[in-house]
């Protein structure tokens, strides 16, 4: 496998998980790629960044962000304490949302380098901080986009915090500025409180490539900016792309990422060659994701073999230095008349498909019971707790145990609990898309 | 009953007319116009025997081994020369050579072939198998790389290259290895055809096809299967994603007293069968021929490997050991032992670990007068005499659980082979092995004929010995590589279920004064045929 020549950069390699083997005829092939950086991660010791990274904080100041007052005071002391893990040399800028987007800190469309005087003015300037007015994402993340374009940093990367529905623009406004961001900076999004629409938040990170999570309790805020803060600060490589190539006449039917998260990338596809496609991932610090590839090949023969896709990871040319290959791995197909062989599921995809229904089922579930479909809802949630307690996802299991009573979980027999808190119902459709990895034995 | 003609067509059991050259039903090419050609010049090179044959470094006579305890092959412990020839003319052993004059299907003159000058004379070229890729290998399986792929020379095919084999006789000495070269993939193979037949280190894409398709299309290697596409350093198409065949798919060799073909079969993605021919001498100068098949267990890791390792350590140690003098059966005992440990090597050092690497390994020595079997496993080797009118038979008893079922009087054959479970067998080679018991026993046939040492994706399609027989060319003796040939592309025909790997050895038996006077070789040509056996005692 390629390796990334800088030192100081991660090492990137890829391992396919699959089973290989089909039945004469057979055509569909799944594989889990499972793509692992290493090596890096000296970044968080404290070591300058060199302007490698630009972060901007867009904080919600809307009017709501008072009810109760917590949460005001909880997003300035969070965002001070994002700033302070800030690494020396990475360039930031502190944006106050409303129904518009205002600079706090450092204004005039700029970005401040964050250093021991930087710093201090940023929490100076965020005691300025006061809520008021109405709530248009889109705008925030516009100015966003707009700093972020002033700066040759490699890792972009902008943190939302919001506590409300996005009221004041209209949904394909912010459709439209997510489309346009994408790919020039990724962003973590947080939902504070339970008054937000959780599908925004997550839509929003999935759109930039980032996380989403709720902060039911403000309290909570500033051990999840500084947290995120510090993945931030981890990321050593950006734009990386999941590229696949393909034969002639083979079809993608889709690629998702399903480890840490799930996200479908399938129509995030840009062709980039002659049946090559890349599928963006982000930028990426030490750590390792795995995604779901499924293509459909021409049936052959039995006994004949065939490359199927193959999977790499590219780095994008950026300032001079060409793209570069980072890692790579092969994604087969061999047609056999062996049963014991054709049948086989690969252990990693029959848990990452699990993992992915879980997804589907929570969400699926919750819909269900916000329409107020009793039996649908049982039904997806037992499903879903049925997958949790199989493939050993003990968190979403736990979340799952707030909204329904398990009678059986290896049967899937749950019942609809009749008062489910908000917070515990949004906390578990926020995370349904959180994954285990498979099971060490 | 005279075999000379065959009755029906070996593929499709066709009724066949005399002068027939092929099945008028399914084209199968029966008599290849060079066998009269091939009758004048045998291929069958022996060294100039020594003037003084009773070397004191010559493997001691089998009358003069003690007879063993026990054994785990079910033969008679051998009688005294005299005894022997005397009980043999009474009660012929049964199922071989019951017939009472062997010696006239001796095909050539026993007396001419012990006085070719072999060392420099070179080997006739048979004429190349008629259209091999349209008649025996019909399966799409095949359909892409033998057939587009095909090389245009049709080289490939050839039963022998025009170069001469390397000379072999005492003057090359105990080093000289008449099989293929070490790994070097440039290296001219001397008897070759196919270039190295396996070598586990080497690319697995650097297969002649690739470099013959380079060839027509400068620039890179052409995609076999779609003919637009380059191959990548992967080996696969850029184009089409098709593998690309690999060297292992099908490799041939001829020596000039043994020949040997593997297949990758029809329904297998890859060759997981190996096999090491090579020829040797004895101290005393006389030729001994090595055939060692290997058939790599697929439900354990890395098959294809363990079965090449297994061929050529065991083919080695019988290099070492038969030109130095030692008995042939102690030398194959040793050989699957060297086999043995060479597929364990091949085992991850973890401890626990599963689905350690493992083969089956049957192997033939003919030398000295003697055929010497030894195995483990369920691959098998067959004697067919070069007379079709005496008994063929089959020398290996398989490990596996139809034979155990069988041996145990638990199930009838028929009943035993058609169980799911028929194929389990239940000793090889590899770390997980409870114990290696290796199988030899030694034969001394008294009349010539022609040892088939193959994996069971040929005996399959031929399962008994008067079945193998059937199958096996009557000209077997002086065609060996064309046989082989044949033989494959029998079990291609029925459906090439499994890898099938195929080492014809001819046995030709000692003229008469060739050997020590008295010894029950000169129980001659009249003589009722008894085996020489001798079963090893477990060590």
């Amino acid at each position: 496998m390629a390796n990334f020549a800088k030192p100081s950069a991660p090492r990137f390699s890829v391992d396919v998980y699959q089973n290989e083997f089909l039945p004469e005829g057979g055509r569909d092939v799944h594989a889990i790629v499972t793509v692992t950086a290493t090596g890096g991660g000296s970044v968080t010791r404290g070591t300058p960044a060199d302007g490698t990274a630009a972060v901007v904080i867009m904080v919600d100041c809307s009017g709501s962000m008072e009810y109760p007052a917590e949460k005001m005071r909880g997003a300035r002391e969070a965002t001070a304490a994002a700033v302070d893990t800030l690494r020396d040399g990475t360039a930031f800028a502190v944006i106050a949302g409303t129904h518009v987007a205002k600079e706090v800190y450092p204004g005039l469309g700029r970005l401040a380098v964050a250093g021991p005087a930087t710093r201090a003015e940023a929490k100076e300037a965020l005691r300025g901080l006061s809520a008021g007015g109405g709530t248009a994402i889109g705008t925030w993340l516009r100015l966003a986009d707009g700093l972020l374009r002033g700066t040759t940093a490699a890792i972009r990367h902008g943190i939302l915090l919001t506590d409300g529905r996005n009221e004041h623009e209209e949904p394909a406004v912010l459709r439209a500025t997510l489309d346009a961001c994408a790919g020039r900076f990724t962003c973590d999004a947080r939902g504070v409180g339970t008054d937000w629409e959780v599908k925004e938040v997550t839509g929003i990170a999935s759109a930039l490539l980032g996380s989403a999570d709720i902060v039911a309790d403000p309290a909570h805020l500033t051990e999840d900016f500084t947290r995120m803060m510090e993945q931030v600060m981890g990321k050593e490589v950006a734009d990386v792309s999941l590229r696949l190539w393909t034969p002639v006449g083979v079809e993608i039917q889709y690629v998702k990422q399903v480890a840490p998260t799930v996200q479908d990338l399938t129509d995030r596809r840009t062709d980039t060659g002659p049946r090559a496609g890349d599928y963006p991932t982000g930028s990426w610090g030490d750590e390792s994701r795995e995604y779901h590839v499924c293509v459909r090949v021409p049936g052959a023969a039995v006994g004949q073999e065939m490359l199927a896709s193959r999977a790499t990871l590219v780095r994008p040319a950026t300032g001079g230095e060409p793209e570069a290959v980072l890692a790579q791995g092969l994604v087969r197909a061999v047609w056999t008349n062996d049963v014991a062989a054709s049948t086989a599921i690969n252990p990693q995809v029959a848990h990452y498909t699990g993992q992915a229904e879980l997804a589907q089922a929570i969400q699926q579930g919750l819909e269900a019971r916000k329409l107020g479909d009793v039996d649908g809802a049982t039904a997806k949630l037992g499903r879903a707790v049925q997958l949790a307690s199989v493939s050993g996802n003990a968190d979403t299991a736990r979340l799952l145990s707030k909204v329904v009573d398990v009678v059986d979980a290896v049967a899937g027999t749950v019942r609809l609990k009749a008062k489910v808190a908000d917070a515990d119902e949004m906390t578990l459709e926020t995370r349904s898309t959180q994954t285990v990895r498979v099971k060490k034995f | 009953m005279s075999m000379h003609r065959l009755s029906g067509c070996p593929s499709c059991a066709e009724p066949l007319e005399e002068g027939d050259r092929f099945c008028g039903l399914c084209g199968y090419a029966l008599t290849p116009s060079s066998a009269a050609v091939s009758t004048d010049h045998p291929t069958l090179p022996i060294p100039p025997a020594p003037p003084a044959p009773p070397a004191p470094a010559a493997p001691p006579a089998p009358s003069a081994r003690p007879a063993p305890p026990s054994g785990g092959y079910a033969i008679p412990a051998p009688a005294p020369a005299a005894s022997r020839a005397a009980s043999g003319a009474g009660e012929p052993a049964p199922g071989w050579g019951s017939v009472a004059a062997a010696a006239p299907t001796l095909v050539g003159d026993p007396a001419d072939w012990a006085a070719t000058p072999a060392p420099h004379r070179p080997e006739p070229e048979p004429e190349p198998w008629p259209s091999p890729a349209g008649v025996s290998y019909p399966g799409p399986g095949h359909e892409k790389p033998y057939g587009t792929g095909t090389p245009p020379e049709g080289t490939s095919w050839d039963g022998a290259e025009p170069t001469p084999p390397a000379p072999q006789g005492p003057a090359d000495g105990s080093d000289t290895r008449h099989d293929r070269p070490g790994g070097d993939p440039g290296t001219p193979a001397g008897a070759t055809s196919w270039g190295p037949g396996e070598a586990p280190h080497e690319s697995p894409y650097d297969s002649p096809y690739d470099s013959t398709a380079a060839a027509a299309a400068p620039g890179g290697k052409t995609c076999v299967a779609c003919r637009a596409g380059h191959v990548d350093t992967d080996g696969y198409c850029e184009h089409c994603g098709h593998a690309q065949p690999r060297e292992r798919d099908h490799v041939e060799e001829e020596l000039g007293s043994v020949a040997a073909v593997s297949d990758r079969g029809l329904r297998h993605h890859r060759n997981e069968d190996a096999f090491a021919v090579s020829a040797t001498a004895l101290p005393d100068g006389s030729a001994a021929t090595v055939a060692v098949v290997c058939d790599g267990v697929s439900s354990a890791s890395r098959p294809d490997d363990a079965s090449a390792a297994a061929a050529a350590a065991a083919n080695e140690a019988l290099l070492e050991a038969l030109p130095r003098g030692a008995h042939p059966q102690e030398a194959m005992h040793e050989a699957i032992l060297a086999a043995a440990a060479a597929v364990d090597a091949l085992a991850p050092e973890v401890a626990g670990a599963q689905n350690a690497p493992a083969c089956t390994l049957v192997g033939a020595v003919v030398s000295g007068g003697l055929l010497t079997i030894g195995w483990v496993g369920d691959s098998r080797a067959y004697w067919v005499p070069d007379d079709r009118a005496a008994l063929p038979r089959r020398l290996t008893e398989d490990d596996s659980w139809a034979a155990q079922m069988v041996a145990a009087g638990l199930m009838g054959e028929a009943e035993a082979y058609a169980d799911v479970r028929a194929h389990a067998i239940t000793g090889w080679l590899g770390a997980d092995a409870y114990e290696l018991e290796p199988h030899t026993a030694i034969f001394k046939p008294d009349h010539p004929g022609v040892v088939v040492v193959c994996t069971d994706g040929l005996w399959n399609y031929a399962e008994s010995a008067r079945e193998m027989a059937q199958v096996l060319p009557v000209d077997a003796a002086v065609r060996p590589l064309h046989s082989a040939q044949v033989l494959v592309g029998h079990a291609l025909d029925g459906g090439g279920h499994d890898n099938i790997t195929v080492a014809v050895v001819p046995f030709a038996t000692q003229p008469e004064g060739e050997r020590e006077p008295g010894a029950a070789q000169e129980t001659g040509t009249a003589a009722p045929a008894e085996p020489e056996v001798e079963a090893r005692p477990q060590v």
